[in-house]
């Protein structure tokens, strides 16, 4: 069976309202994010209903994506619903990471 | 140990407390108190617990607890976490005030859930509990992450109505600033692993710019930040130094630094020895930015800081003679 080409990980039914569980971001990252990535898939990562995440949380989804690819994953990965806050840390972690 | 709760115990005038804290013959731990009066940042509870925890029961005592309001104690849950009797009573007229009791959390996996369960009790907006929640998260997860500490984390919180602030003390019994940071960097005492620790960038786990998959070096940084930008104290100790942020006068203008020996602060070197480290932070909520407003200054000096750092660490060269 030919797999789709889009992955969407719902945030808010791993984490709730707060993402802050590093551990949790790091399984993540290791069991849907790098093996979708290695097949070549676009994944958006909805994060409806996040009032909250912490800069540990996004640098341990992101970072070593980021770094592994040196940047070329955000080409594949699309943040969906995401509030200020959100979007503010996951711009930081980006930045950081790219610099 | 022999701990006394003072009269007047806040991370402003913290030090006489930690100054007077005895630290020899662990396993047994004798708590007096003021007479006339307690009033004490909920950092002081946390400090008191965790010592507790490492005695067994029949090994701690309280000593002429006569201060009028020592059911404060009580009411925060100090004797029944350390499963000592007292005959405190707390009469039901008494109002059920908004704090977060002495808690014990000895498992990273039931932070989540605490933290859900917990932050309401201080009712709070969702604005102002934005930044509770995030101190809360990063300061317990660094307890697990770094300090093997046998007891976990304990902390506890408190709502202030006349200030309109609030205080929070976390507290651990492991390995201590010092001994995480030099595992990596080379530092010579526990006042330069604490600075080292508030620096952006700066992690126990790695020397490498931009840190682990898992550690960034950025949740104590971003914690003395939230205080800072709050014009609110912030303290750490552990070994035998403690670092306390100053408060920013409110006719000054509030600039994030990456090197916090650049904020106003104190430093105290020859404190008796904390086996752990101790974070107590105080966030007053009408003076609070906006929180998104808060990480835009904070992800600015943040990746400043790691910018310079990389520029400072490429410029590094093989020197031929």
């Amino acid at each position: 069976m030919k797999k789709t080409n889009l992955v969407t990980v719902k945030i808010f039914e791993k984490t709730g309202v707060f993402g802050e569980d590093k551990d949790l971001a790091k399984q993540l990252r290791t069991e849907f994010l790098w093996p979708a990535i290695k097949d070549g898939r676009k994944i958006t990562l909805d994060f409806s209903h996040v009032e909250d995440v912490t800069q540990s949380f996004i640098h341990a989804l992101l970072s070593e994506l980021i770094r592994e690819t040196e940047g070329d994953v955000l080409d594949n990965i699309s943040f969906k619903n995401c509030n200020e806050t959100v979007k503010k840390i996951i711009n930081m972690v980006v930045s950081y990471m790219l610099e | 140990m022999k701990i006394h709760i003072p009269n007047s115990a806040w991370l402003g005038n913290i030090d006489p407390f930690l100054r007077s804290f005895d630290a020899s013959a662990s396993g047994k731990l004798i708590v007096s108190a003021h007479k006339q009066w307690i009033s004490v940042h909920p950092v002081v509870l946390s400090m008191v617990a965790a010592l507790g925890l490492e005695c067994e029961s029949k090994n701690i005592s309280f000593d002429r607890l006569e201060a009028k309001s020592i059911h404060y104690l009580k009411r925060m849950g100090l004797f029944d976490l350390l499963g000592v009797k007292s005959d405190i009573k707390i009469t039901e007229h008494e109002s059920a005030g908004r704090f977060i009791p002495i808690t014990q959390i000895s498992q990273v996996n039931r932070l989540t859930a605490f933290i859900e369960e917990m932050v309401p009790l201080l009712h709070l907006e969702p604005k102002q509990a934005k930044p509770i929640r995030y101190i809360i998260s990063e300061l317990t997860r660094n307890v697990f992450e770094h300090s093997e500490s046998k007891i976990g984390a304990i902390l506890c919180a408190q709502y202030y109505k006349k200030s309109n602030t609030i205080r929070l003390g976390i507290v651990d019994r492991g390995v201590g600033v010092h001994s995480t940071i030099s595992s990596v960097h080379f530092v010579k005492n526990d006042s330069q692993a604490i600075q080292l620790a508030l620096t952006p960038g700066i992690t126990g786990t790695t020397r490498r710019i931009g840190g682990t998959d898992l550690n960034a070096g950025a949740g104590l940084f971003f914690i003395k930040s939230i205080a800072k930008v709050n014009r609110d104290f912030f303290m750490i100790y552990s070994g035998s130094s403690m670092y306390k942020l100053l408060k920013t006068g409110q006719d000054s203008r509030v600039k994030l630094l990456a090197n916090p020996l650049n904020d106003k602060h104190s430093i105290e070197e020859n404190l008796p020895y904390w086996q752990g480290t101790v974070v107590g932070v105080d966030l007053t909520l009408d003076k609070g930015a906006e929180f998104v407003e808060l990480l835009n200054l904070i992800s600015n000096i943040y990746s400043q800081s790691i910018k310079e750092r990389r520029k400072k660490y490429y410029k590094k060269k093989a020197r031929f003679i």
